[in-house]
């Protein structure tokens, strides 16, 4: 058995599901915003990463690790709730393409701040859990507590948004909202403040992300999450825009595929894993793996 | 009650509405009635605050609704069931009937064994998506998600249309009975002016944007001249 868990087999098993839950994160956030205002934000990664920078700041200052996480996450919220209300708000009823095409300016300006203001060297926090690989009868299996919190804390998130959006009056406002705007005005639902509030918990799920990443072996850089939010999207894209748990499956099939891309093809080729599983997952579900509800609005 | 003076909404150039002024009293059934492009809709929609009218006033009882956000308007006791019924296909029937419950003077169990009872057959799909609905079962549910909501008004924006006749008559029934016992108000647009005088107290006929004429729904309906003119009625 720990041979079997040390083989080089269940090494890119591990490293594929560290990696993909990341993307499951990310993925999640974009559900949820999507679910919330139907609008695909382009700059979460980017608006995650200035979260984190910013947590980073405070840990110089001598925080720990989970005031960190939490200063990040806030931030992040905030970002989110702002950046709805002062950028997004006035594009309602304008051509979809508005807001994609402002997210997009949002994203190459953060990028450009967090380089100017912490310069784009790659940054680390130091982790609550340790990386080192777990040995079992001398053999080593490549994973460690480090991952374990991650998929922990990566499903503890995705059951929280799935119960957010199922069972509780806000998640059916939020969701009724994106839907329908003008109907749900007209059963009482605060409409404006639902987009905001999607805004706002999207952005806190990608701060924990972000959080994650810069923690994990190779820190953050202020253009990190671009490669990231492109995975993240496919997952979302493949697991079904409005599913949380989809979201997630996505995001580990992803890292999986490129994890296995990476050990057994060539580095340089990774990113193709996700294209390849999209086009496959378009072509056989085009409403997502794990999307039950098969009507689209078109 | 629902009071409304000199109510005058331009679209751009177009007018919409002209000086329209007339008074729904609680308990009974204003019919409002005329030709597409007449202003039924918009009639409707500036009373929940969805279009902002040029000049005029809206009041619900003593309070002024000019000026207020539809959710708070709808808040306040208004339902309003659009035109097109505006289910929402995406979600199921009780998730849109939860919808209509979100006040916290509504006790959920409540309501929904409430509506159930009255329109069975939504019980007997709660958990299917309304995309799988017909016409006549998301009429009920608009209506079922509106009632929920226990509102003072019920604004009905052509729930007649595309019903089987029997289906109407049905709904048109429901509709003056909870007048009846619940005094509720209701304004009820209808290109069907048939079979809305047959159960309105009370009618207005609008045309382009104007009250052509007013008054209870059986004189309305004994006016010959507004059956032809202005209601599309065959004279018998």
């Amino acid at each position: 058995m720990s041979a079997f868990l040390s083989s080089p087999f269940m090494h890119n098993i591990f490293a594929g599901l560290a990696q993909g839950i990341i993307y499951s994160l990310v993925a999640l956030s974009l559900v949820i915003i999507w679910q919330s205002t139907h609008v695909l934000n382009f700059a979460q990664g980017a608006m995650a990463m200035i979260a984190t920078y910013i947590g980073m700041t405070e840990i110089d200052r001598g925080i720990g690790y989970w005031w960190c996480v939490i200063i990040s996450v806030m931030v992040g919220m905030a970002l989110g709730g702002v950046t709805e209300r002062v950028l997004i708000r006035p594009l309602y009823g304008k051509p979809e393409i508005n807001p994609i095409v402002v997210m997009i300016g949002f994203l190459g300006f953060l990028e450009a701040l967090a380089a100017a203001i912490w310069t784009s060297t790659t940054r680390n926090i130091t982790e609550p859990f340790s990386q080192i690989y777990f040995k079992s009868n001398g053999h080593l299996v490549f994973l460690s507590s480090f991952i374990i919190f991650q998929i922990v804390l990566a499903m503890g998130i995705m059951l929280s948004v799935a119960a957010l959006f199922r069972f509780t009056k806000l998640g059916l406002q939020l969701r009724a909202s994106a839907l329908a705007p003008e109907v749900s005005r007209l059963l009482g639902v605060r409409v404006s403040r639902m987009l905001t509030i999607g805004w706002t918990l999207s952005a806190g799920v990608g701060a924990i992300a972000a959080v994650i990443i810069a923690s994990g072996n190779f820190g953050l850089f202020p253009t990190d999450m671009d490669g990231i939010f492109v995975a993240s999207f496919i997952a979302a894209a493949v697991g079904g825009l409005e599913s949380p748990l989809g979201a997630v499956a996505g995001g580990l099939i992803i890292g999986l595929t490129e994890q296995f891309i990476v050990a057994y093809w060539s580095p340089d080729v990774a990113p193709l894993g996700g294209i390849i599983i999209l086009v496959i997952a378009l072509m056989i579900r085009p409403q997502g793996l794990f999307t039950k509800n098969t009507i689209r609005r078109v | 009650m629902i009071r409304v003076e000199d109510l005058s909404v331009n679209y751009g150039a177009v007018r919409a509405l002209r000086n329209v002024s007339f008074e729904a009293p609680s308990g009974q059934i204003t019919a409002v009635l005329g030709a597409n492009g007449a202003g039924k809709t918009t009639l409707l929609r500036t009373i929940s605050g969805l279009v902002s009218p040029q000049s005029g006033a809206i009041h619900l009882d003593q309070v002024s609704l000019l000026g207020l956000a539809t959710e708070k308007i709808a808040r306040m006791g208004v339902g309003h069931v659009p035109e097109g019924r505006g289910v929402i296909e995406e979600l199921t029937v009780e998730q849109n009937l939860r919808l209509g419950a979100l006040s916290s003077k509504v006790n959920l169990a409540e309501g929904l064994q409430e509506q159930y009872a009255r329109f069975p057959v939504l019980g007997d799909r709660q958990r299917k998506y309304c995309a799988t609905l017909s016409g006549g079962e998301r009429q009920m549910l608009a209506m079922a998600r509106a009632l929920i909501a226990k509102p003072q008004v019920l604004l009905l924006d052509e729930p007649s249309l595309g019903l089987a006749p029997q289906v109407t008559a049905q709904l048109m029934r429901a509709i003056r009975q909870l007048c009846e016992t619940q005094g509720l108000t209701v304004i009820l647009v209808e290109q069907n002016a048939k079979s809305a005088l047959r159960i309105a107290h009370q009618a207005l006929v609008l045309h382009l944007g104007s009250v052509v004429a007013s008054g209870d729904a059986a004189s309305v309906a004994a006016d010959e001249d507004l059956r032809r003119y202005y209601l599309g009625v065959a004279v018998t």
